[in-house]
């Protein structure tokens, strides 16, 4: 009994820093006004970003959506294939994210400007400028393309556990193509999917950089919104730390509602 | 039980460019238990695989009721299969495991619900029906697995060592209890197995493989008492194989004597195999003995000791089940029926000396090697 609690100790204390003290001061900041006397002023002052706040989601949630349906048949196909071809696969797979994030969206503002690689090359055969910069079309694309990874991976490492020999015998029990995949592979890779959409919206919902680079002035979503609470003139701490909390308490329920959908899942997220 | 419902015709099938199996040839009559035998990588669940509709083959054809079966999908076959390790569903409980094959091929509630009783009362698992299959003992998933197999009323089953992972005991019963659904519901069973014993306890027919070819096709007593070659008389059972030449119609010569045999049909002085099997020779003095030799070792093996003799530098194995201490000189009497000639074949001269014996020698491959060696190659293909 002593030995587990000096083991979770190191836990402990990343919690109580890391997690309960910065939730804390969010809390507390969202809850008082800029004297420091409790408020529900700054909860209020949620309602003038609602429409921001739902066009997150439903941008968010667009993202996470087309990454799932790139990365399912992508993660499938790498999980039947030999050891090594997978580890290559992944590997590839994985190579981007080990660039700056900045970097990559830049590299998209390059290639989506009006006067970009793609616009250019068009230009040749006497098509466009296309207006495709500062588009929600090139926020979902940065996200989807920031993010994919994250879904490919959870998926990856839950369809490689099924084994090939119960895919024969649900086809040996009469199963074609398609009930094969929506009585057994789908099935069995629902914890992927859960933790997949998870782990991609999560970021999608809250990201600031992509809207900002791609997206341009027209496209504000909660993230920018934030970010204006804590930086330049208009900066409001309270109101800030209220609608990050507002944020999360929504993030969470879309969360709970995952897991419910999901209730076998064996818990934890599958990196 | 006369009619042939699965053909094999020259079927020949190679991995990488390695063969796995040349110019097979197999007709399984309706009802029959067949067992295909032999050692890992002997070709012996590519075969089923095959008949399973896993494995396309590069050359041959698959017949099913006199009709080529060769480019129908696995799941239009009128065959199931009980995997290796079962491969039960693991997301769903043990109804819903029986009830897969008859849910894809939606079939009515009550129908399902019928059959899945009748399926777990047949396998002796009824209460069973909520529990999830991760929870099940390896022989209670074995059990599902022949209950998911049978729910889709095959006319042919096929069994991939399905006794492989339980312990001897329980393979034991499972042996009598698979041999009891096989006839009480009269469908064929093609059995695959590298354990011989299991093989001539269950099957009607044998069919023993190695490197890719079918070596005998008989009767559990063929297969024993007259073994196509040397391959076949070592695999099954213990055997002591010796060179000797084939005088004339029933009579044989071996050490340098001449012994009466009941096999005849050989070339005049044509060099043969001579399989003499431990448990049928007798011990005797050595002044009333054909012939003499020294005791080198022996093993209690509960039945019967593991007699080790040295004959003129060869040595045999004697089952016995009085004690003969090491360095005893014995005689050895070898009445007919106890000698069986077989013709040489390219594995004269590998088996049937047991001056190299040891236990070890004895174990067979880890079945598992197999089956990864397997899995692996058919992503391949």
């Amino acid at each position: 009994m002593m030995k587990n609690r000096s083991a979770a100790a190191p836990f402990a204390v990343w919690m109580l820093l890391f997690t309960i003290v910065p939730l804390g001061v969010v809390v507390w900041f969202a809850f008082t006004d800029a004297a420091g006397h409790f408020t529900l002023d700054n909860i209020a002052a949620i309602q003038g970003h609602l429409g921001t706040l739902a066009y997150s989601i439903a941008l968010g949630a667009l993202a996470t959506v087309i990454c799932l349906f790139l990365a399912y048949p992508l993660a499938y196909s790498i999980s039947r294939k030999t050891e090594r071809v997978q580890q290559t696969m992944v590997m590839i797979i994985m190579l981007p994210m080990w660039m700056n994030f900045l970097l990559r969206t830049y590299a998209w503002m390059t290639l989506l400007e009006n006067n970009g690689l793609i616009n250019r090359f068009l230009g040749l055969f006497g098509i466009g400028p296309l207006g495709m910069i500062n588009t929600n079309g090139a926020v979902v694309l940065g996200m989807v393309y920031n993010f994919l990874p994250f879904m490919v991976l959870p998926l990856y490492s839950v369809m490689t556990k099924i084994d090939s020999r119960i895919i024969e015998a649900a086809q040996d029990l009469g199963s074609n193509g398609w009930q094969i995949f929506r009585r057994v592979v789908l099935p069995l890779s629902m914890p992927g999917i859960v933790s997949g959409i998870t782990m991609v919206f999560v970021p999608a919902v809250s990201t600031f950089v992509i809207t900002k680079l791609l997206g341009g002035s027209k496209t504000q979503m909660i993230g920018d919104t934030i970010e204006t609470m804590f930086i330049g003139q208009a900066a409001n701490y309270n109101v800030g730390a209220a609608l990050s909390l507002v944020l999360m308490v929504l993030i969470l329920l879309c969360m709970a509602f995952m897991g419910m959908v999901d209730k076998d899942e064996e818990g934890g997220l599958v990196v | 039980m006369e009619k042939e419902i699965i053909k094999l015709k020259d079927i020949a099938v190679s991995f990488d460019g390695e063969p796995v199996l040349s110019g097979l040839n197999l007709s399984i009559r309706d009802g029959e238990f067949v067992t295909l035998l032999g050692p890992s990588g002997c070709g012996k669940t590519t075969t089923l695989r095959i008949i399973g509709g896993f494995v396309t083959p590069d050359h041959g054809d698959v017949f099913f009721d006199g009709k080529r079966m060769n480019d129908l999908p696995a799941y239009r076959r009128p065959v199931n299969t009980i995997f290796q390790r079962y491969a039960l569903f693991p997301h769903l409980n043990v109804y819903e495991n029986v009830a897969f094959g008859m849910r894809v091929q939606k079939k009515s509630r009550e129908e399902i619900k019928k059959t899945v009783g009748e399926m777990l009362a047949l396998v002796n698992l009824k209460g069973f029906e909520k529990r999830g299959v991760n929870t099940l003992s390896g022989g209670q998933q074995q059990r599902v697995a022949i209950a998911r197999a049978l729910a889709n009323n095959p006319k042919v089953l096929l069994l991939d060592e399905p006794l492989a992972a339980l312990d001897l005991k329980l393979r034991k019963d499972m042996q009598v209890e698979l041999k009891n659904i096989q006839k009480s519901l009269g469908i064929t069973f093609i059995y695959v197995t590298h354990d011989q014993e299991e093989a001539l306890s269950m099957s009607d027919t044998v069919v023993v493989m190695d490197g890719g070819q079918i070596q005998q096709i008989g009767t559990p007593q063929d297969i024993y008492n007259e073994p196509e070659n040397a391959f076949v008389a070592d695999f099954i059972g213990e055997s002591n194989i010796l060179d000797g030449i084939m005088h004339e119609d029933y009579l044989v010569e071996f050490f340098g004597r001449k012994f009466p045999c009941l096999d005849a049909g050989f070339g005049p002085k044509e060099p043969v195999d001579v399989v003499i099997r431990p448990e049928d020779i007798d011990i005797v003095s050595p002044e009333k003995g054909h012939l003499t030799g020294t005791v080198t070792s022996v093993t209690f093996k509960g039945v019967h000791f593991e007699t080790i003799v040295d004959f003129k530098g060869f040595k045999w194995m004697i089952q016995t089940t009085d004690y003969y201490e090491v360095g005893r000189q014995i005689g050895i009497v070898l009445n007919p029926e106890d000698i069986h000639i077989m013709k040489k074949s390219a594995y004269s001269g590998m088996f049937g000396d047991y001056s190299s014996y040891s236990e070890e020698f004895d174990e067979l491959a880890d079945p598992e090697a197999d089956l990864v060696q397997e899995s692996v190659d058919e992503e391949n293909i």
